[in-house]
C-alpha cells in the first residue's frame, strides 16, 4: 500500500495555490461530505466574503437508476446569489470526474455563475470524463485501481486525514 | 406472507397504505423528503432523477388538489406526467380497471398514481402487476375509498416532525369525521408506528367507526376533554359528499359542538400546532381565527406534501 500524504501539508499547498486567485467575488461550494469539511477550512483560511455553500450531488448522479438514493441525503445549501459569481467547487478527491459533473449540473440550477473552478486535495487520476482541477494539493503517481476508495476522514478533534478503504 | 408493498429485498415496491409498513421505511421516506424541501427555493426547481420516466395519474375520482401536488412532485423530478381523468373516459365505455392498466403498461408506464372511490383498487393493480411479473412498474395510492391516503399521512408525519422534532413524547388528537376518513386511518397507522404514545380521536358517536379500540387510540366525545394538553391537533374535513343518511343535522350545528375555535384550542398546550388536510370548510370544522392563526401549519403542510411525494416517487423509481 502506498504511503498517503499528510492532509494538513496538502491543505497548506492548496491554500498557497488558491490565495492569489481569490477576491471579493469568489464563493466556495463544498461537495458532501469530505469536500464540505475541506471547503469549511478553506473558507476560513482564505477569508472568503460570501457565505459557504454546500451541495449533496446525489440527485444528479448518473448511477441513480442502478444504485438508488443514498439513505443519508444532505440538504444542499447555496446561501449566496449564483448569478455572475466566481465559484470554486471543492472536493476531497478527484477520481472519475463523475461527481464533479453532477456538481456542475446542480450548480447551474441555482443560476449562471461567471466561472467555476475546481479545487481538490488529491487527484488520484483514472478520469472517465474530460474534467481537470485548477487547484490540486497532490497528484498520485500510480493509479490505485477501482478496488479502493480514497477519502477524507474527520476525527473528533476536527483534524482531517486521508484514508484508503476497500471498495 | 407476501407484503405487496415491499419487493424481495424488503424495499418499497408500491406505496399502498401506511398500515403494515415498518418504522424504518417510514423514517427513510421522511429523511429523504428533507433535502427535497430545498429544491423549491432554487432558480430551477427541477432534479433529473426521473428523467425519461412516464408517470400516469389515474384519477377515478376527482381531486384537483391531490392530483396537482402529485403532478408538481413528478415534474420537479423531471418525469413525464400523463393525467387521465378516468372518471370521464374509457371506464365509461365499459373497460375494466385492469384492462386500462394493461393498456397503459403497453404505453411504457413506469408508475401509476391511483385515486379510486373503491377501497382496495390500488392493491388490485399492484397484485395484477405482480402476477404478470411487471416488477419495474410501481403504484402509489392517492386515496382509495374510506381505506387509506398514505402520502397525506406521510406529509402529516413530516409536518409533526418538522415542528416537534420527536414523536415519542407527543399527545396527538385527530378531530372530526373519522368514520368517512381515509386520512384518519393513515394518520393513526403512521403515528402508532412512529412511536407516538398517545393518539386521541375526538368526534360525535355517529362519525366514529366501531373498530377504533382495535387501533389503540383513546376515544373522546367531548372537545374540551379530548383537546386538553395535546401537542398536535389534526382536524379532518367534514365529508359532505361521503355522507349518506341523517348522520348530522347541519354544518352550523356541527360547528357549534365540534368546530375548532380559539376557545376550544386554548385547552391544548400553548405551543400546540393545528393541522388540516384540506380543503377546509371554514365555519364547519374550523374557525377562521384558528385557520389563519399563529398555531396553524396548514399551508406548510401543502408545501411539505410536494417534498414527501418527491421522496416517495424517487425511492420507488430506484427500487
Amino acid at each position: 500500500m502506498p504511503q498517503l500524504p499528510d492532509a494538513d501539508t496538502l491543505f497548506a499547498a492548496l491554500i498557497e495555490q488558491m490565495a492569489p486567485h481569490v477576491n471579493d467575488d469568489t464563493a466556495l461550494v463544498g461537495i458532501y461530505t469530505g469536500g464540505a469539511w475541506l471547503a469549511e477550512r478553506l473558507h476560513e483560511a482564505l477569508g472568503i466574503r460570501h457565505p459557504l455553500g454546500t451541495i449533496d450531488v446525489s440527485f444528479y448522479r448518473d448511477d441513480y437508476a442502478a444504485k438508488g438514493l443514498h439513505p443519508q441525503l444532505r440538504r444542499s445549501d447555496i446561501p449566496f446569489d449564483m448569478e455572475g459569481r466566481s465559484v470554486i467547487l471543492v472536493d476531497d478527491v478527484l477520481f472519475t470526474g463523475r461527481t464533479t459533473r453532477a456538481a456542475l449540473n446542480e450548480l447551474f440550477d441555482y443560476g449562471r455563475p461567471a466561472r467555476v473552478d475546481l479545487a481538490v486535495l488529491v487527484d488520484r487520476g483514472e478520469r472517465q470524463l474530460p474534467i481537470a482541477a485548477r487547484f490540486c494539493g497532490h497528484t498520485l503517481a500510480t493509479p490505485l485501481g477501482g478496488k479502493q476508495n480514497l477519502q477524507l476522514e474527520k476525527a473528533d478533534n476536527g483534524s482531517l486525514s486521508l484514508r484508503l478503504i476497500d471498495a | 406472507m407476501h407484503n405487496p408493498q415491499l419487493n424481495a429485498h424488503g424495499e418499497l415496491q408500491h406505496l399502498l397504505s401506511l398500515d403494515g409498513l415498518p418504522r424504518e421505511i417510514l423514517t427513510a421516506i421522511l429523511d429523504t423528503a428533507e433535502p427535497f424541501t430545498e429544491v423549491a427555493e432554487r432558480e430551477i426547481k427541477k432534479l433529473p432523477i426521473l428523467r425519461g420516466k412516464s408517470i400516469f395519474n389515474l384519477f377515478f375520482e376527482n381531486s384537483t388538489r391531490t392530483r396537482t401536488t402529485f403532478e408538481i412532485a413528478a415534474k420537479r423530478l423531471s418525469a413525464d406526467v400523463i393525467n387521465l381523468n378516468v372518471a370521464t373516459s374509457s371506464t365509461n365505455k365499459g373497460e375494466t380497471l385492469l384492462d386500462t392498466v394493461d393498456n397503459l403498461c403497453a404505453m411504457q408506464a413506469d408508475m401509476f398514481v391511483v385515486r379510486h372511490a373503491s377501497s382496495g383498487a390500488p392493491y388490485l393493480i399492484a397484485e395484477h402487476l405482480h402476477n404478470t411479473r411487471r416488477h419495474d412498474i410501481h403504484v402509489i395510492n392517492a386515496g382509495d375509498g374510506r381505506h387509506a391516503h398514505p402520502t397525506q399521512g406521510l406529509l402529516d408525519m413530516y409536518t409533526i416532525r418538522h415542528y416537534k422534532q420527536d414523536f415519542t413524547g407527543l399527545v396527538v388528537a385527530i378531530v372530526g369525521d373519522v368514520l368517512h376518513s381515509r386520512v384518519a386511518r393513515s394518520q393513526i397507522a403512521a403515528l402508532t408506528t412512529l412511536g407516538v404514545p398517545e393518539v386521541r380521536v375526538i368526534g360525535p358517536k355517529t362519525l366514529m367507526p366501531t373498530d377504533l379500540d382495535k387501533l389503540g387510540v383513546r376515544v373522546f366525545h367531548d372537545m374540551r376533554e379530548g383537546l386538553r394538553d395535546v401537542d398536535v391537533v389534526m382536524m379532518l374535513r367534514l365529508q359532505n359528499e361521503r355522507m349518506s343518511g341523517p348522520l348530522l343535522p347541519s354544518g352550523q350545528e356541527f360547528f357549534k359542538v365540534w368546530g375548532l375555535t380559539p376557545e376550544k384550542l386554548a385547552v391544548a398546550r400553548p405551543d400546540a400546532i393545528v393541522m388540516h388536510p384540506g380543503p377546509m370548510n371554514r365555519g364547519v370544522e374550523i374557525d377562521s381565527a384558528v385557520a389563519d392563526g399563529t398555531q396553524a401549519v396548514i399551508l406548510p403542510q401543502v408545501t411539505f406534501g410536494i417534498a414527501v411525494r418527491m421522496a416517495v416517487m424517487s425511492m420507488l423509481g430506484s427500487n
